[in-house]
Order: C-alpha cells, then structure tokens, then sequence
C-alpha cells in the first residue's frame, strides 16, 4: 500500500452507511490481494494469527456463517461457532451479557447475526472486541453489499456510471440497504423494483428511483441483483400470490430478453428458483452467483484483517 | 399553621389572575390574610417567582402494584413533587391491572401512606385491558377513580368502545384513549418514514393514531361524551381535533414534552431512551402539534411518565419496552419549548394547561388558588436556567433523553395542602 492509501481506523464494521468511499475502496484493495490467496495451494496467512473469533448466529444462516467461518481458517485465527439455539439466550440470558461473556474468554472478533436491527451497534458500544455485522434484522448487511460491490468491480472494471437494479423484497431487506448506501457512493444509479407495498417511496429519500415496471427498468440496468422473495416470513397482505408476483416481478426467460447482452444476474441466495429468477437464468452465462460466493470470503478476509489484524490506534 | 407566599406572581387561571401579591395558607387552605394577631407564620419570599396552583399531570405510571423495581407509588409521587406536580393520575397497566375496586382501593391506600403528593387512581376501560368485555366501571368510579382507560393498550372494537363511553357517561367518568389501531400499526416500533426505511425498522405510521382519533370523534359525538385522546403524536390528530372540536364535540387531546422536543431522527443510534410509543416523529408534526396547542386545539399537557430500568431498557432496540420518564423533565420542557424557544404560548396559558384544564377534565377540585380550596401551590422560576442531571432523579428510574439538556424555566417548590414537599 503506498502512502495514499487511507488507513482503515475502525475496530468494527457495523454497515456501509457510515463509510467513506475511500473506505470502501479499501476494504476492496484488500480483497484483491485476499483472493488471490485463495488461488494458491496453501490458502492459508497468519494474519489473524493468536486471534480469537466467535460467529455468534443469533439468527440461523449457513452460507455467511460458513464464509465467515472459512475466512476466519484462512486468516489463521481460532473459531467458534454459537448459535442462538445453543446458546445462554435461548435461557434468557441479555445480548449484553452473552456478549460479555464472550470477551471475558478473550474473544477479539465477535461475527453477530441478529433480528434485531441495531444489534452490532448495541454490542459496539459496550465491549471493546471488534463486532462484526453478519446481518441485523432489516437493517444492514455490510459484507454481502461489499461482496456484491467487489464482484460488480470485478466484471465491469468499475462502479461508478453503472445502473444497478434491485429487485423484489426491499422493505424487508438488510442487503437492499447496504447495496443502496455502498452503490450510490461509489457513483451508481440505483432503481429499487418491486410491488409497492415492499418497495415503498419513502425509499426515493435515500436517493434511488422506485419502479413498479420491471419491463421499463430492465433494458437500461447494467446490474440486476435479485433478492430472495421471504414468503415464509410475510404476512399476506403485501402481496397476493406467488403466482401474481412472478407475473409481475419475476425474472421470466421472456423478460431476460429484454437485459442488456453484458448485464449481470446476481443473488444474495438463497434462490427461490422459478420465482425470482427463471432457473436457467440462474445457472446462465450472465449470472454471477457463485462468483458472489467466492469473493464473499476474499471479502470477508479483508474485514476481518482490516478490523482486527493490524494495529488499531 | 399559617403560611405566607409573598411578593410573587400570582397566576390563577380559574380566577382569571395574575397579578404580583401576597398567598396565604391557613391549616392548609387558600385564605384571606388572617388576623394580625396569630403567631407562627411560616414566610416564603416568592419575589421573582410565579405562584401557580399545583401542577397536575393526568398520565403517570407509577407500576405498583406488580412493578415495583421500576417505580413505586412512593418514588414516582416524588419524582411529581420535584418536578413541580402536586396531583398525579396513574394509568391502570400495573400487575394485577387496576379494573377492580379492590386494586383500586389498594392504591388508594398506598398512596395515603406513602405519597406526598395526590396520586389518583384511573381504572380499566375493559377487564385486564384486553378489549374484549367491559371492566366494571361503575364499581371503580364508586372507588374512586378520576377516569377509565386501558391506556398503553387500545379497545379496538368500536362497539365495546361506544359502550364503554356510553357507560362512562352514566357514571361521571371522562375515557382516556391511547390511540393505535392495532392492524395499521403491527408491530412498528419507529415513525414510519424516512428513518424507520433507512434503519430497516418497522414503521409505525401516522394514521395509526389518526384512525383511532377519528373513531373517538365520531363516538364522542354520537355518545355525546367527553373522550380525551392521550398523548397526540401526528399532525393528522390536531387537524381531526380542530375540527370536532370547532363543532362542539367533546373530544379533546394532549401533547407530552417529548413529541415536541424531539424527532424521529433521533433514534438513528438505536438509544432505547428514544423509543416510546406513540413514537418520535417528524418536524412536520411538531409544527403541527405546536400550532394545535397555539390555538387551543391541544389544552392539555402531560408527560406520559413511564419508568423503566436500566436492565430492561439496555437491550436490542426491538425488544425493549416503550417509554421513557418524564415528570422530573416535563414543566422545564414545556416552559423553555413552548414559552421561551418557541413563543407558542405565554406563561398563563401553559398554566391552565396543565392546572385548570386537567381539573376541568377529570371534575377535580385542585387546579385553582380560590379561597377555600387546598393549598396545593408551585412555585416556578421562569427564567432559572438549569441542566437536566438524570443520576438525581428522584424516579426509580433514569430512561431518559434529556440527561444534559439545559433548559431555561423550572419549578422550585412544590406544596401540597399547604405543606412543601419539595424544594429546589
């Protein structure tokens, strides 16, 4: 790194909203060099070495859990799993106590799903480990927004100028909200799509456009990054149907026709497939889902060494 | 006993005073200045101050029985003492609710022991607060609550609600509503708009309240009795207020100090002392709010006391409780928003507000300095300038978001029947 380079000085990373372009930049610089690590034989660096770092899921989740998990290995450091049903909360025991817990074994990196928005920020302030947010409830979901910033760099050389289209659940979402935040400060246009019920306009205040009109929006768009349709845990009154919303807002082969021939398909996953997103188009040569998942942990090695692998002032 | 408040500004609504002059006390009663002749003669120098009848603040929850390790009957009484309350109404939301006249007369009771100032009971609107039948509300005004409400919750039948109101009337009791339609609001926790869509928190949305104040409108006007809409957050409310009100219809509302003094963007740090419910909302509605207490839409005022501890309230933002404290805050608040900051009103009009019209509403005696009625007198510094310190409340608890406020205007001594209780 040369001079120019900002240093990074936070001990956490609780969501985008907070962070400089710059910093942004950063933490992708840094996943460079981490994913080329990953292309060598021996995948593994010391530099979390001696480290302790525990992946508190209060909420369930395989894919970050595993990223984190296996960024955690490849940076050297030792690990712990805890899930919300194993664990003291599931007794009644407060996050802040847990959490306490926690440090008092040393812990210097705590890696916190929760369903509560506002979780990383409340375990922030209160103990000095560096907390992680692996996603809290509605509200952010800092590494899946890097990832997918990472992996539009990645293809398209540059953020900056793109349209990038985000479609379906938005109201619900903590990855539409660290995409919006990261996307516009590092220069891209942002349409939010949806039935308007999940997409509400009180969006249009954090400066995107909000379309009911997948067709009108979908030729322009450079990126279309599709969220998981959460039918399981909605209430029916935000839409009708299943079959209504693929009507409306799902990625058919018919409206694939309609995207640019360079743009890209993305997903946080899991897939609904046939909802969302038409299956082929899923498995398609425009799609990069799985290059989101292998640079999730070049990404995820980034934020760990930055937070905690290098001396803090 | 004969007490003598002298040289201080004497603002008296019901009377339609104010006026620099002498207040005597004798044997805890308002009253003409007694013979030369009686001998001990407590004399307080109030030159510099407003004397105003006690204050009166109809929405406290002072948590006992059943919560004790919140507040007490004991402590809240004190926190209304040194925040210059010499009558308090406390909300039925305790454990076991107040919707029998046993819990009734057991906070009756209580208060008489331990509290110095007055704490009136309210009773339930329907048993156990849970809307679904009538409490026995003509057992609890003969127990001796001042009004019914299941405040903290909200009858959402409007057919049980109509009956309540209908009953209410028979008894002589004023409805006191929490106003939040249960379907609009779900399981919001923030002012639906800007804040709650960037910090992914459920909204809960203006017309959430706006529903329910029309409803108590439309039944106002049809049981032609007065019910009083707690704690108005949304612009909505004034304008449906305004309106109902400019055609006779007994409806009414209060503010509480923190839906003037605070927006909803305060709650981007996720600070629990910033969740209460109805929540924190826009400039928009403070405006609004502050038009509606300009013009005499709102005319009356009251802090929504709610204690909460520390433990309780130093968790994830959605499973905290809502509420914060707000007697030992509440008159600098409105003193220094709504008399100095803003210029909505004048010092007498924030005095009837929260002396006279409570009283009017709740046909209580206090509220007045007439001749013959209790002396319950509070002092006020209007231009004392002082720091919220929240490590002194007198409360049980500190959930509060004014700790390190300065503010300009407070009272300074608090009498209840002619005895101080409490002194700055």
């Amino acid at each position: 790194m040369n001079s120019a380079t900002p240093r990074w000085t936070r001990k956490d990373l609780l969501g985008l909203r907070e962070l400089s372009a710059e910093e942004i930049n950063l933490v992708l610089e840094t996943a460079d060099a981490f994913k080329q690590v990953g292309t060598r034989d021996v995948k593994k660096v010391p530099a979390l070495q001696g480290k302790t770092l525990i992946n508190l899921f209060v909420e369930p989740s395989t894919r970050t859990r595993t990223s984190f998990e296996l960024a955690a290995k490849r940076l050297s450091a030792d690990i712990v799993n805890i899930s919300a049903a194993a664990s003291s909360l599931t007794k009644g025991e407060t996050l802040k106590d847990t959490a306490r817990v926690l440090e008092a074994n040393h812990a210097d990196i705590i890696v916190l799903r929760h369903g509560s928005a506002g979780a990383p920020q409340f375990l922030a302030t209160r103990i000095s480990a560096s907390i992680i947010n692996a996603g809290d409830g509605a509200h952010e979901h800092p590494t899946q927004g890097l990832l997918d910033l990472y992996t539009i760099r990645e293809k398209r050389g540059s953020v900056a100028g793109l349209h990038v289209a985000i479609i379906g659940d938005i109201l619900f979402s903590r990855v539409a909200r660290s995409n919006i935040f990261a996307l516009l400060k590092m220069g891209a246009r942002v349409t939010l799509v949806g039935p308007s019920t999940l997409v509400p306009r009180d969006f249009e205040q954090l400066g995107v456009t909000v379309s009911h009109k997948l067709d009108e929006v979908l030729p322009t768009a450079d990126v279309v990054n599709l969220l998981r349709i959460q039918h399981e845990r909605q209430r029916k009154e935000y839409f009708p149907g299943i079959g209504e919303y693929i009507r409306l807002f799902g990625l058919t082969k018919k409206r694939a026709e309609l995207l640019k021939p360079d743009c890209l398909i993305m997903h946080p996953g899991p897939v609904n497939r046939g909802v969302e997103i038409d299956s082929e188009l899923a498995d398609g040569p425009r799609s990069v889902i799985l290059d989101q998942v292998t640079n999730g942990l070049a990404v995820r090695m980034a934020v760990l060494y930055l937070c905690a692998g290098v001396a803090r002032p | 006993m004969t007490t003598l408040i002298r040289n201080g500004r004497i603002i008296d609504p019901a009377n339609k005073r104010d006026e620099v002059g002498d207040l005597y006390i004798v044997d805890g009663r308002v009253s003409e200045a007694p013979d030369e002749k009686r001998e001990k003669t407590e004399m307080i120098d109030a030159a510099g101050l407003i004397v105003s009848p006690g204050l009166i603040d109809l929405h406290v929850h002072f948590r006992e029985p059943g919560f004790g390790w919140k507040e007490t009957i004991e402590s809240g009484a004190r926190a209304a003492a040194a925040g210059g309350f010499t009558t308090v109404v406390c909300m039925p939301n305790t454990s076991p609710v107040a919707d029998s006249p046993s819990t009734i007369a057991w906070i009756k009771d209580r208060a008489t022991e331990v509290a110095c100032v007055n704490v009136l009971p309210s009773g339930a609107i329907s048993r156990n607060l849970a809307g679904e039948e009538l409490a026995p509300i003509g057992s609890l005004a003969q127990a001796g609550v001042v009004a019914i409400t299941d405040d903290g919750h909200c009858v959402q039948n409007n057919e049980l609600m109509r009956r309540a109101v209908e009953y209410a009337r028979m008894v002589g009791v004023p409805v006191l509503d929490h106003c939040q339609d249960y379907n609009l609001v779900a399981n919001g926790l923030v002012h639906e708009g800007y804040w709650s869509t960037l910090l992914g928190l459920p909204g809960w949305p203006a017309a959430g309240e706006e529903a329910i104040v029309a409803r108590n409108v439309l039944l106002a006007e049809f049981c032609d009795h007065r019910i009083h809409c707690q704690h108005i957050s949304a612009a909505g409310s004034v304008r449906l207020l305004r309106e109902a009100r400019a055609r006779g219809v007994k409806v009414s509302g209060e503010v509480c100090p923190h839906h003037i003094a605070l927006t909803d963007e305060s709650i981007q740090n996720f600070d629990t002392d910033f969740k209460m419910n109805p929540p924190l909302r826009t400039q928009r509605d403070i405006e609004a709010l502050l038009e509606g207490i300009a013009d005499g839409t709102v005319d009356i005022l009251a802090s929504d006391h709610a204690p909460h501890a520390k433990f309780e309230k130093e968790v994830e933002f959605d499973r905290a409780p809502f509420g914060i404290v707000g007697l030992e805050t509440e008159f600098g608040l409105f003193i220094d928003l709504l008399v100095h900051k803003h210029k909505t009103i004048g010092l007498p009009r924030l005095i009837e507000m929260l002396t006279l019209n409570p009283a009017r509403l709740l046909n209580l005696e206090a509220g007045s300095l007439s001749l013959g009625v209790t002396a319950d007198v509070t002092l006020i510094d209007p231009e004392l300038e002082w720091t919220v310190d929240a490590s002194r409340f007198e409360s049980a608890s500190r959930n509060t978001p004014f700790d390190g406020w300065k503010l300009k205007g407070r009272a300074v001594r608090t009498i209840v029947a002619g005895k101080t209780v409490w002194q700055l």
